[in-house]
């Protein structure tokens, strides 16, 4: 309730909140079915049809509402860039900490494996991974997932190492407290800034990389539909029909403004000494 | 005629709003050629922005002048105006006429140039000299600041040299030109004592070879005894008092100044050292810690395949003991091994050999779990910003096993206003404190787990000299309370001189010294001590010459299997003994 208020407070957390509350409403009211049309109905006679107050945003060439469409697609876009974030961030947060912690032989280990996996092109990686293991939305997922480990990793491994040297650390280890006391109040808990910003950005980037997939056929599997695909089904037409980038288009660069705004809210607040200018 | 540089009632301001948010109100003076003026003042007094004004660095800090008049004189006696002056006018001028040095050589030269390329940089700029002059020119600029084999030294790159090294270099850089004035920001503050020294010494006879002008700013009003013609005493932004030096020293009028003079722990000599808890002779009472025989090493890998290939010898075979109620400070320069040793008692490096006991003073059932706590040197470091201070304070007790009962709260509570901290601090975080007063919190921290010995390590030498005193006070007060032991670990002889009843010097590892303080100080007997003792600048030594002695402190990287000699003592009194010098 606190963070919300003090996101309500700030500025960009107030714009970043209301555009990324928008999108989840949309994306409920999509999975729901509480859509204009139905998206995967075909109105054969309205192909291609302008937008106008009947279709907000136009049909595609099989006839199908675009509005609709994008709900639902915002809903599955959104689905694989949350649940892909929430395990790099995860495995990324422990690796990373493990690696700073143990340092020495593990740290060269777990760093090189992760150098490894960096020196792909994200794109590359995800479609190997989907490749092998065939496409879909929980392949894509832990392609995705895999793809952005190594940055959270890079991202908590350096401040950790920092923070494992400052002297409240020492003073810690003086009084006796345990390693995992440590890890939490002392680096974890310093590692929230970062972390958020990271959080964010990732956020914004697995919403390209779905699209991305998708885009090259791997991802989301048509009839459904995902912001990615709709785009790249719309390449063709851009002359004939540009409504069909400019909606999903907007709908991904809207989205991305909006994580990022939310996140340097976030940022500001979770630390305590932005928390007096806030409150 | 004109003096070299006059300023009048300079106001200067920072952010969207610099005429409410001014840092400098009304500051003036006049500088006359060949004159040192001191600037004195704490953090926050205006000292340093004032002085960068004069050359205008303050617009990159963000500061704007918002009032007032600086007027140099220029080598052709024309008048030159640095309020109005252009940027690119600034540009000759800086170097040219005003050069500068400031507080951290080791931040202030370029790490991955060599020194020669960096000192080249200003010949080319204001004398448009290039290749094998500017490198002749640079060899110059270096021998002139006393840099031994100064030709080899030039390809150095700045880690390669000591911070005392790097700080002439700097010197000889903003010397490159000949200015006519140069400004030095607090430039020995980061070195240590005996560096100190050396470095006034040579900006002593620099200015006497050159016929330079000098702004000198610093914290410390002792260190400018020896070098300033003027002082300006600097509180909140304004000049509280100005005049000539023997006159400020002697008969300060102002009370700010008076209270400077009086808080700043003046090097007596060993006249004041305390009087009270003076160690008894009988041997009855168990000590609150003992160290015997304690050797820490690093290896030192080398080649390929990271075989071991030496070892530092970080601390080389040292034992004391320290009684209840009893202070024993442990003086030497940095790299002297006293940091490591403390380290070493808290378990936070490991030791080579050796063992210490830290015996039993409390009845049993008030016995700490750890008896040794430690105050760290950075109060901005030592607490960690997340966490509340409720929680800081909690963790000494959740870490040995306690729980955080309304019994911790109350000591809490109870702990915070002993250190002179209210109760509602609990609620707050680290940020919203003060240097002293965030020193206040890690004492209040180091005692909840009732130690009987809290290891000091350089604990008040990051603090402002008035608020180093009130901690100082304080620390002596919890002492006599709570009969607690310190070592307190210190490169300041005129702090130790306050709060230590036992003196152990150390150098190179080695204690080479330790008695009784005031034997100690006042007759020093191992020639390190002497020349510690000698290079602490005092007002007493006035225009006191300094001797340029440019030993370094030899390397502690030792070949595999080296075992010191064993140290053989010489008594001098009761309790007062120096190791044989070879």
């Amino acid at each position: 309730m606190r963070i919300l208020r003090a996101i309500f407070a700030h500025t960009s957390g107030r714009i970043g909140g209301a555009i990324v509350a928008l999108y989840l409403l949309l994306a409920i009211l999509g999975m729901l079915g509480l859509t204009p049309h139905n998206p995967l109905m075909q109105y054969r006679v309205d192909r291609l049809h302008a937008p106008d107050s009947a279709y907000w945003m136009g049909t595609d060439l099989f006839g199908r509402d675009v509005a609709s469409r994008l709900m639902t697609g915002i809903g599955q876009s959104f689905t694989v860039a949350f649940f892909s974030v929430a395990f790099a961030t995860l495995a990324g947060t422990v690796l990373g900490l493990a690696a700073a912690w143990f340092g020495r032989r593990w740290d060269g280990l777990l760093m090189r494996v992760m150098d490894v996996l960096l020196a792909f092109p994200a794109i590359l990686l995800a479609l190997l991974i989907v490749t092998v293991a065939g496409p879909g939305t929980w392949t894509s997922i832990v392609a995705i997932a895999i793809v952005y480990t190594p940055i959270f990793t890079r991202v908590v491994r350096g401040p950790a190492l920092s923070l494992k040297a400052r002297e409240f650390v020492d003073a810690a280890r003086t009084f006796g407290s345990s390693s995992s006391y440590i890890l939490t109040r002392h680096l974890l808990l310093n590692l929230v800034a970062p972390l958020t910003v990271q959080v964010t950005l990732a956020l914004a980037w697995a919403l390209l990389t779905e699209a991305g997939l998708s885009f090259l056929g791997l991802g989301t599997q048509p009839p459904a539909a995902s912001l990615g695909l709709m785009l790249s089904d719309s390449r063709n037409l851009m002359e004939t029909a540009p409504w069909l980038m400019i909606f999903p288009g907007l709908a991904i660069m809207v989205s991305i403004l909006g994580f990022n705004l939310l996140g340097d809210a976030l940022r500001d607040i979770l630390d305590p000494k932005m928390r007096r200018s806030i409150a | 005629m004109m003096p070299l540089l006059s300023i009048t009632d300079l106001r200067v301001g920072f952010g969207r709003n610099p005429e409410a948010n001014e840092v400098v109100r009304g500051v003036g003076f006049d500088l006359a050629e060949g004159e040192t003026l001191a600037i004195v003042g704490e953090s926050g007094s205006g000292k340093s922005v004032t002085a960068l004004s004069i050359n205008r660095l303050v617009d990159y800090g963000g500061g704007r002048i918002t009032g007032g008049s600086i007027k140099l004189r220029r080598a052709d006696n024309s008048v030159f105006d640095l309020l109005t002056a252009t940027e690119p006018q600034l540009t000759k001028i800086r170097g040219a006429e005003i050069g500068m040095i400031f507080q951290e050589p080791m931040t202030s030269l370029n790490p991955v140039l060599t020194i020669g390329t960096q000192i080249e940089e200003s010949f080319r700029l204001h004398r448009g000299l290039t290749g094998r002059q500017a490198t002749a020119a640079a060899k110059d600029a270096l021998d002139r600041v006393r840099i031994p084999d100064a030709a080899r030294r030039l390809e150095y790159t700045p880690n390669q040299l000591s911070g005392g090294m790097l700080q002439r270099v700097m010197i000889a850089m903003a010397l490159a030109c000949n200015p006519r004035l140069l400004i030095a920001d607090e430039p020995t503050t980061a070195l240590d004592v005996t560096v100190q020294a050396q470095i006034m010494a040579l900006l002593a006879e620099l200015k006497r070879e050159t016929g330079m002008s000098m702004i000198f700013i610093t914290h410390d009003i002792g260190l400018v005894a020896g070098i300033a013609d003027k002082i300006m005493v600097m509180q909140g932004g304004e000049a509280v008092e100005q005049g000539e030096l023997n006159q400020i020293l002697d008969h300060p009028q102002h009370p700010y100044t008076q209270h400077l003079l009086h808080a700043v722990p003046h090097f007596a000599s060993g006249r004041a050292t305390r009087s009270d808890g003076r160690r008894e002779q009988d041997k009855g009472t168990e000590p609150a810690l003992k160290v015997d025989g304690l050797v820490v090493r690093f290896p030192v890998k080398s080649g390929f395949f990271g075989r071991a290939s030496g070892a530092v010898h970080a601390v080389d075979g040292v034992d004391f003991d320290l009684m209840p109620g009893e202070t024993l400070a442990i003086v030497g320069e940095s790299g002297s091994g006293k940091s490591t040793t403390a380290r070493a008692i808290l378990g936070l490096v490991r030791s080579t050999r050796g063992t210490f006991s830290a015996g039993a003073r409390k009845a049993a059932a008030e016995q700490s779990a750890l008896p040794v706590q430690m105050v760290f040197q950075n109060p901005y470091a030592s607490l960690n910003p997340r966490l509340s201070i409720a929680s800081i304070l909690a963790e000494p007790v959740i870490a040995t096993g306690g729980r955080v009962n309304a019994q911790t709260r109350t000591k809490m509570a109870a702990l915070l206003k002993r250190v002179g901290l209210p109760e509602s601090s609990l609620e707050r975080y680290p940020h919203e404190f003060s240097g002293g007063q965030r020193q206040r919190l890690c004492i209040a921290r180091a005692l909840m787990l009732n130690p009987s010995v809290v290891v000091l390590d350089e604990a008040v030498s990051a603090l402002d000299v008035s608020v180093q005193a009130r901690v100082l006070e304080l620390l002596v007060e919890l002492q006599r309370e709570f009969g607690l032991a310190y070592l307190f670990i210190s490169h300041d002889m005129a702090v130790v001189e306050r709060i230590a009843h036992r003196i152990a010097v150390i150098y190179a590892g080695q204690i080479v010294e330790i008695g009784d303080a005031t034997s100690v100080l006042s007759e020093p007997k191992h020639s390190y001590t002497k020349k510690l003792i000698a290079a602490v600048p005092t007002i007493d030594r006035r225009r006191e010459h300094f001797e340029l002695d440019t030993r370094q402190v030899p390397s502690l990287v030792r070949p595999l299997g080296f075992e010191p000699e064993p140290a053989r003592w010489d008594e001098f009194g009761p309790d007062h003994r120096a190791r044989v010098e070879a």
